[in-house]
């Protein structure tokens, strides 16, 4: 993948996240449950950010011109482990293996056990300041390589990452490329109702960031703001904030009570494929 | 992460032996909080977790969710305990000890305050790997001077224990089995006391020293061994700090071998207690240390890691028999 153009013949974006989310509902399916309304709302940034931001070569992960994708939020592993599968990082055939013992899938992500993943990211709030560390040292290394990182709402709860946030605008990391995914849940609640995110925006503008806040299902607008993001001129670290709906694309799962950790009955599963793909526009 | 469903306090063995009560930690926390008007409670995030939801829906007013950030959890704890309220904050042990441990060394210990901390996903009873599972948490706050540590065994251990704590003016840290939590200890004869051990069974060839839930498979283990003629006393030590030293040594005394369990590290933790007691009091026993190596253990599920490193009761069984044999 690079940056230059799509080929042609290469799939959409939108086909890009509808297979993001049917691997991830793939490996829902093999533990019966997860934090699958995470993966199918984050899809469309994951499809964006890896079929149109990112720069990486899928048959060698560890090359050193690669863009760095951090996942803070290591539960939403099922999620990275789907845009992996489709970047052809991960092989398609271990989607069965998902959080079985000794998988290099386990249900929360980590560094060592899975091609791609830069980090462990379960214990929250570590993304942000690793990514100023990263970032640091890729200015040093004169790299032109950029450094994402994907943390969530519930996560800003954490000092760390305002303390990641504070350090990072000091240093006008201008390779660092913030993405957070508001969908307004975390494990207790609304993150309006539990930690209160009021002005996200304009708590990282105070720290000395460029942020975007945009619908985190709109591939269009995702695709603005990420070509914003890179190509801004201004010394400053960027971040582009994602309100998503939990659950995107799987209409009856939507419509189901918000809950961060989503219980799916064995019969609905096939009812899920199905109307997933009934949402396929490519 | 939050993994409801997946993860089990305890082996099924445990469930399906005998009865168990849903959240005893939450359900003690309600009864005293009706007595005690002092008492709030506190999360970070995780009070669907971690057992307190009972209390959040009885007292809502009395009940902080102050988020997702442990640092803060602690300290406003701290505050709330100086201004004259008992605050029982949850979270999971390792976010507990590892980030909020200079909050519970300062703003808690040094400064004596009556902070409750409960302590979810203990050692090894969560498959997410290193990032969850708090398998050195005893060891961490063993170090801080003047905290009391407990690790309970069950239901009845963590009901008693909640309310003793309650009754002690000073900073606890308490695991916590969630959930549906097995009955193990008779409530009618079994009494928690902070820094008391308790003989469980009695028994002249072999010492069990038990904390935490690996003490019901210390019973278990003692069971079997009975059977064939084997003596095994066990000996559950609830609180690790402060350590009830003689118990240990008197036990000692009367056996030719000792064999401690715990889900925890085997260094730091009840294993070093023992050992420590041992050697000071001039006593030479073979020890055998059953709990978890010095390592980050994978991702798995429960069972098949309890398995694999030994926290069940055959591992145990087969240590009694290796040590009378
Ligand atoms: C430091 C830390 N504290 C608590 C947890 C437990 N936990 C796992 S996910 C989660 C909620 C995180 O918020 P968010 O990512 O917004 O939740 P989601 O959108 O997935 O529901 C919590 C509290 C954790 N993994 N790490
Ligand atoms: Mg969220």
């Amino acid at each position: 993948m690079s940056a230059s153009p799509p080929l042609a013949n290469a799939p959409s974006l939108a086909e890009r996240a509808y297979r993001i989310r049917r691997h991830a509902l793939r490996m829902g399916e093999v533990q019966g449950q997860g934090y699958i309304a995470q993966a199918l709302g984050i899809a469309d940034v994951l499809a964006v950010a890896y079929f149109h931001a990112m720069r990486y070569r899928p048959d060698d992960p560890e090359w050193e011109g690669r863009d760095r994708f951090l996942l803070s939020i290591g539960h939403y592993a099922i999620a990275l482990y789907a845009a992996l599968i489709e970047a052809g990082i991960i092989p398609d055939d271990e989607i069965d293996s998902y959080g079985a013992d000794g998988s290099r899938l386990p249900m929360s992500g980590m560094a060592s056990y899975t091609p791609g993943m830069e980090v462990s990211g379960g214990s929250l709030g570590h993304g942000v300041a690793l990514a100023v560390g990263f970032a640091l040292a890729m200015k040093r290394k004169k790299s032109d390589a950029f450094v994402y990182c994907l943390f969530s709402d519930g996560e800003c709860g954490e000092g760390s990452i305002w303390e990641g946030a504070s350090g990072a605008g000091h240093y006008k990391l201008d390779n660092l490329i913030g993405i957070v995914d508001v969908n307004n849940q975390q494990a207790d609640g609304p993150s309006s109702e539990v930690t209160g995110l009021e002005n996200l925006a304009d708590r990282f503008t105070a720290f000395g960031w460029h942020a975007q806040r945009v619908n985190g299902n709109d591939i269009e607008a995702l695709v603005a703001a990420f070509d914003t993001a890179r190509a801004l001129t201004e010394p400053k670290p960027r971040v582009i904030i994602c309100d998503t709906k939990m659950a995107k694309g799987v209409p009856f799962l939507e419509e189901r009570e918000r809950n961060h950790f989503l219980r799916v009955e064995p019969d609905e599963w096939q009812k899920a494929f199905v109307a997933l793909e009934a949402g396929r526009t490519a | 992460m939050s993994e409801p469903g997946r993860t089990l306090a305890m082996g099924e063995a445990e469930r399906v032996a005998g009865h168990s009560v849903d959240a005893p930690f939450g359900r003690a926390l309600v009864e005293l909080g009706h007595a005690r008007p002092d008492i709030v409670g506190l999360t970070a995030d995780l009070g669907k977790y971690t057992d307190i939801h009972p209390f959040r829906d009885a007292f809502p007013e009395r009940f902080f969710n102050v988020g997702m950030a442990e640092q803060n959890l602690v300290a406003v704890s701290a505050g709330l305990a100086r201004a004259g309220k008992t605050p029982f904050c949850t979270t999971y042990g390792v976010f507990a000890t590892r980030r909020a441990y200079d909050y519970i060394a300062i703003a808690c210990a040094h400064s004596r305050v009556n902070v409750k901390i409960i302590a979810g996903l203990p050692g090894l009873t969560t498959g997410y790997g290193g990032t969850h599972q708090a398998i050195e948490d005893l060891a961490l706050m063993r170090m801080v001077p003047g905290l009391v540590v407990i690790d309970p065994c069950d239901a009845t251990d963590i009901m008693q224990a909640t309310h003793a704590i309650a009754a002690y003016d000073g900073p606890v840290y308490m695991r916590l089995l969630r959930a549906s939590v097995p009955v193990i200890l008779d409530a009618a004869q079994y009494r928690f006391a902070i820094g008391e051990a308790r003989r469980l069974r009695q028994g002249g060839d072999v010492a069990l020293i038990g904390t935490g839930f690996m003490t019901g498979r210390a019973l278990q283990a003692a069971e079997a061994v009975g059977r064939d003629g084997i003596a095994a006393a066990v000996l559950h030590v609830p609180t690790l700090k402060p350590f009830d030293a003689d118990a240990v040594a008197e036990l000692a005394s009367q056996v030719r071998c000792v064999i401690t369990v715990e889900n925890h590290v085997v260094t730091g933790g009840l294993a070093s207690l023992v050992a420590e007691t041992l050697f000071e009091r001039g006593m030479t026993r073979p020890l055998v240390r059953i709990g978890l190596p010095d390592r980050f253990i994978e991702c798995g599920s429960v069972g098949f890691l309890q398995e694999k490193y030994g926290l069940t009761a055959e591992r145990i069984e087969q240590a009694i028999r290796a040590a009378c044999g």
